[in-house]
């Protein structure tokens, strides 16, 4: 039993429900990813077959003197009832034209429906290299792992600051900042992609990695967030620090930023997420194939023409498997940053 | 503490120092500066000076681009410089806003724009209703008492951390015409249906892939309500022998009301704005049957032979007043629920 009740008495229907719910949830949560995970090792071959395998099973392929390429190996049930593994030269209409791999000068003719295909379990692997290695994508992925990891310091540096100064201090004009700041958090970057995108080539950032770190840099919830949270800091402690001659940029760093540490961890673990996964905004500033992130290289590489599952695939899993570890280690952080600050 | 938990521990203190260490060198060189200008401005203007970085990236970053928008609404043109740019008064407004019924997107002189409102109302109709529903009622079963609700909570919440091009990719491929889902509907004995064809099946995908990957978010902010209600009133309750049905009608649901409001009016806001799922999963098709306001946005800015900056200027500030009152109303519901 998944439901331990308070109390004795017959089921109640909600028990049942939860129990189906929570099962059939867990399949259409976590089924997808798996099937992902799944597909991205099948070859091409495995892919396009229809009704598709849950495992990884490839045809085998074997070299046959007199051909080029591998032929595809198959069990055939010849007409005298006994079976033999050939090999496929080609299929004509319902006619398959086959060779044994041992005696390739013979052809056999073959009705298709009296053939089935020989498989092995096989994990593609080259679906995860050739891409690393033949296209962009280590270029994509060093992307963004610069632009995630200059756009998070960049964050914490320059919101921690302002938090600092929001808090700390009673100063005029506090009250008008921090609604400031929360007006700003009003304004989404779709409501002002045109004149940001005008700012940014005036800059002279269009194409550079800067055009995608920059302008998110301020955040108003990172601000909301630590200011919260350093709020909470004992006054006595500055004054202290202040009596013992300490400048305030050494209070900031040496005695507020330490004990912030776990705001600052939130805000880190958001940036993090924010800006691996972003997509809109590097579409639009990131136009050339160098400077492309993982997120805009997956969106160009599935939108061509002839579209390369087998790699979309992998590279999809590769895209998602720093989330997943951040996830698996930091879960608490997260859930409980979410659920108190009601932002993501 | 055993000698191996000791070493490792030192190892990774010895680890942490090592990569706080440059932070502290930079905070350390900054401080030379940064005393010598609080001698020379005095303690009490420091605050600005810590407020100074920030504001100087609001400021570039989106309170001129905030005005400039207005500005390129009000211009026509290709040119991107403002100066390069015609005056041309509130015509990209009228331009958009021309329509001989607002009832029917065809009638419109810009036809994609209303088309993109149309969506976009249609979406959120039914995304926001679903995601509240079962976001509501996740939250409810992963707060009663079940086994291993930690697990649970996590497969619930996970997509959420996925990016919206990834969540995409994985349900592409699920649907595609050879995928595992038209694989199931032929073992079972029925025909194959090419999803991303039928606009009705590609705003239906698009619903339900938003509401997959968004659901977790608001299922969290229920279940932090539902936690907040006082458990004696649940023990009172049981006491009088209510029944369940009750308990959830007179208790639960009034007590979780204001967080309730809170989730439908994010999720409004969110709603308003979809467009990277869908763009990857759909690419807005068939036609413009899942085009939303932001990829028109997108589109005409961006993408179009001729980038017609006003309008997308135009439409951008049309889609900021929506965002506006929706904004507004969240504040209000939020005061009413942490004020009670």
């Amino acid at each position: 039993m998944l439901t331990a009740r308070r109390g004795q008495g017959a089921l109640h229907w909600s028990d049942v429900f939860t129990y189906v719910y929570l099962l059939f949830g867990v399949l259409l949560m976590f089924g997808p990813v798996i099937w992902l995970v799944m597909s991205s090792f099948k070859t091409p071959a495995g892919l396009v077959e229809f009704p598709p395998t849950f495992l990884p099973l490839g045809q085998v392929e074997v070299p046959v003197e007199g051909y080029d390429e591998p032929l595809l190996l198959f069990d055939v049930t010849m007409e005298d009832g006994t079976t033999r593994q050939l090999a496929q030269v080609r299929r004509i209409g319902i006619i398959s034209q086959m060779v044994d791999p041992a005696n390739p000068g013979d052809t056999i003719k073959v009705p298709i429906d009296q053939r089935t295909k020989v498989r092995e379990f096989r994990m593609a692997v080259e679906n995860y290299v050739d891409p690393l290695e033949r296209f962009n994508f280590v270029q994509y992925l060093q992307n963004s792992v610069v632009v995630t990891v200059a756009a998070t310091l960049v964050t914490l540096l320059i919101n921690s600051m302002a938090a600092y100064g929001l808090s700390i201090y009673e100063f005029r004009g506090r009250n008008a900042i921090m609604l400031f700041v929360i007006g700003t958090l009003m304004i989404p970057i779709t409501v002002i992609l045109v004149p940001v995108y005008l700012v940014v080539t005036q800059l002279g950032m269009i194409n550079s990695l800067w055009a995608v770190i920059l302008p998110g840099a301020a955040t108003p919830t990172g601000v909301f967030l630590l200011r919260q949270y350093m709020l909470t800091i004992p006054k006595d402690l500055i004054e202290a620090a202040r009596m013992d001659n300490a400048s305030e940029w050494a209070i900031y760093s040496k005695v507020v930023l330490p004990l912030a540490m776990p705001a600052i961890a939130v805000l880190a673990i958001f940036s993090i997420m924010w800006r691996w996964n972003e997509f809109l905004w590097p579409l639009i500033v990131l136009n050339r194939s160098e400077v492309y992130t993982l997120q805009v290289g997956l969106n160009a590489f599935q939108g061509e023409l002839d579209v390369q599952w087998h790699y979309i695939l992998a590279m999809t899993v590769v895209t998602l498997i720093p989330v997943v570890v951040v996830f698996a280690f930091l879960q608490k952080f997260i859930t409980t940053g979410i659920a108190s600050s009601g932002m993501k | 503490m055993s000698d191996a938990s000791t070493d490792r521990m030192s190892v990774m203190d010895r680890l942490t120092a090592l990569a706080a260490w440059p932070v502290q060198a930079l905070f350390k060189v900054l401080d030379y500066p940064l005393s010598a200008i609080q001698r020379l401005i005095g303690t009490h203007r420091m605050p600005w000076i810590f407020l100074l970085p920030n504001l100087a990236f609001f400021g570039v970053f989106v309170v001129i681009p905030l005005f400039i928008n207005f500005a390129f609404s009000l211009t026509g043109g290709t040119e991107l410089f403002l100066g390069n740019r015609v005056y041309t008064g509130t015509e990209q407004y009228g331009f958009l806003l021309e329509c001989e019924t607002f009832g029917d997107p065809v009638t419109c002189r810009e036809d994609r724009f209303w088309k993109g409102i149309y969506n976009t109302a249609v979406f959120i109709f039914f995304q926001v209703s679903f995601l509240v529903l079962f976001s509501l009622i996740t939250a409810l079963i992963l707060n009663r008492k079940i086994r291993a609700r930690g697990f649970f909570r996590a497969v619930f919440f996970f997509p959420v951390l996925l990016s919206p091009v990834v969540v995409a990719l994985i349900w592409k491929w699920i649907l595609l015409r050879d995928g595992i889902l038209n694989a199931f509907l032929v073992s079972m004995g029925l025909d194959k249906i090419l999803f991303f064809v039928s606009p009705e099946w590609s705003m239906f995908w698009a619903v339900f892939v938003s509401i997959w990957a968004n659901m977790g978010f608001y299922t969290l902010i229920l279940l932090a309500g539902l936690q907040a209600i006082q458990p004696d009133l649940y023990e009172a309750a049981e006491m009088d022998g209510t029944s369940r049905e009750r308990v959830f009608w007179r208790i639960t649901l009034p007590l979780l009301w204001p967080n309730l409001l809170v989730v439908v009016v994010l999720a409004l806001i969110k709603g308003v704005q979809i467009f990277d799922e869908v763009f990857v999963l759909t690419g807005g098709g068939p036609g413009t049957a899942t085009q939303f306001i932001v990829q028109y946005i997108y589109n005409t800015g961006f993408t179009e032979q001729v980038q017609n900056f006003g309008l997308a200027s135009a439409a951008s500030v049309v889609l900021g007043v929506v965002l506006f009152v929706l904004t507004m109303t969240q504040l209000a519901a939020t005061r009413a629920r942490d004020h009670g």
